[in-house]
């Protein structure tokens, strides 16, 4: 590996750069040191200041405080505009691209080569068809709708875009979230090159193992401060967990009970499902009292699953039996109704999980509100009583139950969408990612009270990206890969090597066979 | 005390009292005192019980008009269901003791229908309210226009339609605004006491979550929009009661202060947010205002330009959205 | 893919409002009892041009995911004011016309600025801007009246090449020297961007108010062009409510059957033009097919009804119901 030469003076540099937002301080006298040629880490728990420190430096917010320096000078920038002129391009999660344009017009949208006043098409397309060469993905055609892309594609027109722009300082957030693994690694022979051409990159990621790869030197945040920088690889993953969270870090799970075989139907038999391309006869079972793990790279089909057992999805095929008896959930309304009794805590709690200017109590009631009426009028105390119940029971730090939900903390605000699925009684909880972006402390209480339910007689499926989850929580894991089941880990075989290898299509294994889904 | 605290308290006490609401009576109040100035009657119960009875038309009107935006929708049917409200129930009076008994619910299940039909359109086919309201408009025209043979209607109201509009029962008080408070009083507790009205708020709010909440979406869309029709055809209802008859686009003159009303009264028109005192305040201040610019003789031209810089002045008060910085 | 097969896909709602149209056309000529001649033309086109101009109005407008209920109101404004100015000598017409369209870029430049500093939300701002210029309206012709430059306005309501309705011609020409360049300048592929997604417009650097308050203008200048167009026809100027917000509604109509989206981001102000044509040529069906003249509001009507139930049915399509909630 050729390192391009260290220059002694830093290309950017944060210095004590401070944000709040209302009461919350986002930022707290944060410094950061970047060097040309050099890939540098951002690491931290969710809250601790890294996409405020990106969107800073990127001018999609303004400091309150402190300041940032470009080759020494300072800069204020008061818009993307502005840093994109100034040679800083950054990446987001969530994508900048416009869905109803073109690929083309996308890449080129904010400086377009002109002629006689009007955009040049064919120039525009022949700096499409440039960058997207130089991103890695050449077979993307530039006049595709956005729209039309699957969401692995749009990632790639996406880092097109900010090469476009001729940076002089690229900055990723969570930019390989939504890449598909073979994407993945075209992204990091782009990158590495960049690297080699002099360019700085700035990013954030939680896959310890793509910083391994990647980075030259990383640096954590804890509440908004830079509390240590360190060249890649002189640290531990532990020490390294152990600075994010300022604490000495155990992976605490509840103890899982051990395998007991029952004569009962299982809670939840899934046969032969299929759905468009995404979803490839996929078959498995899970008992009363199990807790069972969707596993697997990103995007092979675990959403799809999950939103289809809850009947959001049209046009699913094959046999779904609860407690033996046939049923086809065709909405959420139905998969909620006490025949199937099915809950979702869905993907993202701020869009889908909750109404955020409504009052906690408006939202704790809103699955459940059979529960708390008579007859269409809603009963206030009997709303209250079992709003209090659900709080109590899961611990949830509100003011009072007419705060507006938007307040609450992020893992507040997940206990809160758990706790409305609780009300609602469900014999089968449905979890998607249960546990992005909420700090350890909740986290555990959310593995507890998981196997809290199972004990109860619940039957739970949850898929989640940490693999540390799926083998501390789960009694059986399912690895899909490509829309199908991979293969089905039990206990102890669940371990990551295992849980890798059949995520990424590799390793000695043999073919599912039928009933291999279900438990013995 | 700390700042969150602080903020804390300040909330909980704005959330009683809804700041648009109270700054819309507060302009209602304002309104009356500037029009003291050019006339002592102004104040007199006699006009305030004329403007509130007045009102109570829109009001009817204004309440399904709510609901509808309370959901993140609109409704640009109005005009012609109000029309087949009238039309229809006096039409209904011409057909003999029974029709003339059922003249009120018949003109108000005319409204219903077409209401279910907009709501059909908006819940299971997904169109654009905006857009489906705009056609069903267009139907009901074209409907009215058949029926009345392109004539001004001749048919009169029955006597209980008169009666709503215009009679007196209670200690002088308008039966009109005793139907508007009954009508209101329901609204306040479908929206704040009922499953349906928290499932119009949360769909309003964030459809997709109230969806995977497992709510029935489309049962609450179609009967939300069945509820607007119902209440826009019995402001049509009440509307020919009052003139004794029916007439040609007679639902024209409500549209725009209906949404004006709502929207002036604090709801968002994209849903979500909306208190119905809000709704009675905002239909009073459009009431008094078009009453007051009659009253000083505005010619008709003052009268629509000061309707409108009066609404955009009052929106840019509190309905600015806010800055995502 | 081809390039074609994107090209196609992505005019996809015009091409079909063309189509659609020339069908209609077809069947009306056919059906007319004076047949295909170049009166029967001209007379449709000049009804036709008149709701296409506020149709290419309220594209604009809702490209970016806006809506513009004034747009009927600035159509009579202009009208009015048209009556009063465009009148007299060439040199003074001219001047007049001239007058007029300022006036319609100073309506589109007062709705911009309400809805992009005032930061409202642009279906309530207009109803109210609406009832602003219709007064304005009622003081210049509190009953119809007035006049127009005679030449000007015979030229462009008449035939050119003795065959070819001027009107048609003229729009072409607005078409050619607004819609074009503005469709394929940057200005107007922000507005674009601006519809499909305001957030990733921002967070792309594109100029977002400066775009949007183009956008808002452009659609005052077209309802001026309207109204303009209304004078040479009418050969008066009226202040009236219900031709005002029959146009406004119409346009809404128009700019649907013409495949531009109402939620922003895509369609084409050609859409609209066609569509407002289509939905004019539906209106004089009855008449050829000689059905009582009663019933055409209702026939308009339920064709705007299936319609919009066909076009805007997008149930079918999707797999995954939560794409039907954005």
């Amino acid at each position: 590996m050729n390192r391009a030469e260290q220059t002694d003076s830093p290309i950017l540099r944060m210095e004590g750069v401070s944000k709040r937002y209302g009461g919350v301080r986002a930022l707290a006298s944060a410094d950061l040191i970047v060097f040309a040629g050099r890939i540098h880490a951002v690491l931290g728990e969710n809250g601790a200041g890294k996409s405020t420190l990106i969107k800073i430096l990127a001018g999609v917010v303004t400091p309150d405080a402190g300041r940032v320096l470009l080759d020494g000078a300072e800069v204020a920038f008061d818009s993307p505009a502005a840093a994109n002129r100034a040679g800083i391009v950054c990446i987001f999660q969530e994508l900048s691209l416009v869905p109803d344009l073109s690929v083309a017009d996308n890449i080129a949208i904010s400086n377009p080569p002109r002629r006689f006043g009007m955009i040049d098409r064919r120039a525009q397309r022949r700096l499409a068809e440039d960058a997207l060469e130089r991103a890695g993905a050449p077979d993307i055609h530039p006049m595709a709708l956005v729209k039309d892309l699957p969401l692995s594609r749009r990632q790639m027109v996406e880092i097109a875009k900010a090469l476009a722009r001729k940076p002089r300082v690229l900055i990723l957030d969570e930019a390989t979230s939504a890449l598909t693994a073979a994407d993945v690694a075209k992204v990091f022979v782009v990158l590495k090159r960049l690297r080699q051409e002099g360019l700085a990159l700035l990013f954030i990621s939680h896959r310890m193992h793509e910083i391994a790869e990647l980075a030259d030197e990383c640096t954590v945040f804890r509440n908004g401060a830079n509390v240590a920088t360190y060249a890649a690889g002189t640290k531990t993953d532990n020490e390294v967990v152990e600075m994010m969270i300022g604490r000495e870090y155990s992976h605490v799970f509840p103890p899982k009970p051990a395998a007991r075989a029952t004569a009962a139907a299982p809670l939840l038999e899934v046969r032969n499902l299929s759905w468009a391309d995404r979803l490839r006869d996929i078959s498995f079972t899970a008992e009363a009292g199990e807790v069972v793990g969707l596993g697997g790279l990103d995007g092979q089909g675990q959403r799809e699953l999950l939103l289809a057992l809850f009947g959001v999805l049209r046009g699913v095929s094959g046999e779904i039996r609860i407690a033996g008896v046939p049923a086809s959930p065709s909405s959420p309304h139905a998969a909620k109704a006490k025949r199937i009794g099915m809950a979702l805590i869905p993907e993202d709690r701020k869009t889908e999980g909750l109404m955020l200017p409504m009052s906690v109590r408006e939202n704790l009631s809103f699955a459940a509100l059979p529960r708390v009426s008579t007859g269409g009028v809603i009963d206030s105390a009997r709303e209250h009583a079992l709003v209090a119940e659900m709080i109590d029971l899961l611990d949830i730090h509100v003011a009072g139950t007419d705060a507006p939900a938007g307040s609450l903390s992020g893992g507040n605000q997940q206990k809160v969408v758990i706790a409305k699925w609780l009300m609602a009684e469900p014999r089968i909880i449905l979890l998607n990612d249960p546990t992005r972006g909420i700090d350890v402390g909740t986290k555990q209480e959310i593995y507890r009270l998981l196997r809290r339910l199972a004990d109860q007689g619940a039957a739970i499926v949850f898929y989640t990206t940490d693999y540390d989850e799926l083998i501390g929580c789960c009694d059986r894991a399912l690895v899909l890969y490509d829309g199908a089941v991979r293969r089905v880990l039990r206990g102890a075989e669940i371990t990551e090597r295992a849980l890798i290898a059949s995520a990424l299509n590799i390793g000695a294994e043999t073919p599912v066979a039928a009933g291999e889904g279900s438990r013995p | 005390m700390s700042e969150g605290t602080q903020t804390r308290l300040a909330g909980a006490f704005l959330r009683r009292v809804d700041p648009p609401v109270a700054i819309a009576f507060g302009c209602v109040i304002a309104m009356l005192l500037l029009g003291s100035l050019y006339s002592r009657s102004f104040l007199s119960p006699e006009y305030l019980l004329q403007q509130l009875k007045v009102a109570s038309f829109l009001g009817v009107i204004a309440t399904g008009t709510m609901i509808v935006i309370l959901l993140g929708q609109i409704d640009l049917s109005i005009p012609w269901v109000v029309a087949v409200g009238g039309m229809m129930s006096t039409a209904a009076t011409g057909w003999g003791p029974v029709g003339e008994a059922m003249a009120i619910p018949f003109g108000v299940a005319c409204g219903i229908a077409l209401g279910l039909v907009n709501g059909f359109g908006v819940a299971y086919l997904r169109i654009p309210s905006m857009i489906i309201t705009l056609a069903v408009n267009a139907v009901a025209q074209g409907l009215m226009v058949v029926h009345t043979g392109g004539f001004s209607p001749q048919d009169s109201s029955s006597p209980a339609m008169r009666a709503l509009a215009t009679g007196e029962v209670v200690f002088g008080l308008p039966n009109a605004l005793i139907v508007w408070g009954v009508v209101g009083a329901g609204a306040i507790f479908l929206l704040n006491r009922t499953t349906f009205g928290r499932a119009v708020y949360g769909i309003g709010n964030r459809e997709r979550a109230a969806y995977l909440s497992g709510i029935d979406t489309q049962r609450v869309v179609l009967i939300a929009f069945a509820l607007a029709g119902g209440l826009s055809a019995f402001g049509g209802v009440l509307l020919a009661g009052y003139a004794s008859k029916a007439a040609q686009a007679m639902g024209d003159a409500y549209l725009l202060p209906a949404i004006a009303a709502v929207v002036l009264g604090g709801a968002s028109i994209l849903g979500g947010r909306g208190n119905y005192l809000g709704t009675v305040a905002g239909v009073i201040l459009i009431t008094l205002l078009q009453s007051i610019l009659s009253v000083v003789q505005m010619p008709e031209a003052g009268r629509q330009i000061t309707y409108g810089v009066v609404i955009i002045a009052m929106l840019l008060l509190y309905g600015r959205e806010s800055l995502a910085r | 893919m081809s390039d074609w097969r994107y090209r196609l896909g992505q005019n996809r709602g015009t091409l079909l409002a063309f189509a659609f149209f020339i069908v209609m056309f077809a069947i009306y000529v056919s059906n007319h009892p004076a047949g295909f001649s170049a009166n029967v033309v001209q007379t449709a086109a000049n009804k036709g041009v008149l709701l296409a101009l506020v149709a290419m109005a309220q594209t604009f407008v809702v490209l970016t995911a806006g809506i513009d209920l004034s747009v009927g109101m600035v159509f009579v404004l202009t009208n009015c004011l048209a009556s009063w100015i465009v009148v007299g000598t060439g040199l003074t017409a001219t001047a007049g016309v001239a007058g007029v369209l300022l006036t319609g870029l100073a309506c589109g430049a007062i709705n911009g600025l309400i809805v992009i500093y005032g930061r409202l939300q642009p279906i309530v701002a207009t109803i109210a801007t609406g009832a602003v210029f219709f007064g304005f309206a009622l003081l210049l012709r509190p009953v119809p009246g007035g006049d127009v430059y005679g030449p000007l306005a015979d030229a462009l309501t008449g035939r050119v090449f003795g065959v070819l309705p001027a009107s048609l011609v003229a729009l072409g020409a607005v078409v050619l020297v607004v819609w074009i360049p503005y469709s394929r300048s940057a200005v107007g592929r922000a507005a674009y961007a601006i519809g499909s997604s305001e957030t990733a417009a921002y967070m792309s650097g594109v100029p977002v108010g400066a775009a949007k308050f183009c956008a808002y203008l452009l659609s005052g200048l077209a309802a001026a062009l309207g109204g303009l167009f209304l004078t040479f026809v009418t050969y008066s100027g009226e202040a009236s409510a219900a031709i005002g917000n029959t146009y406004t509604l119409f346009s809404i109509a128009a700019v649907v059957l013409g495949g531009v989206s109402l939620f922003g981001g895509s369609g084409s102000a050609i859409g609209a033009i066609f569509g407002a044509l289509m939905f004019r040529t539906i209106g004089d069906l009855l008449f050829v097919f000689n059905l009582d003249p009663l019933w055409q509001p209702l026939f308009q009507g339920l064709v705007l009804l299936a319609a919009v139930c066909v076009g805007s049915a997008r149930l079918f399509q999707v797999r995954n119901r939560l794409e039907l909630f954005p």
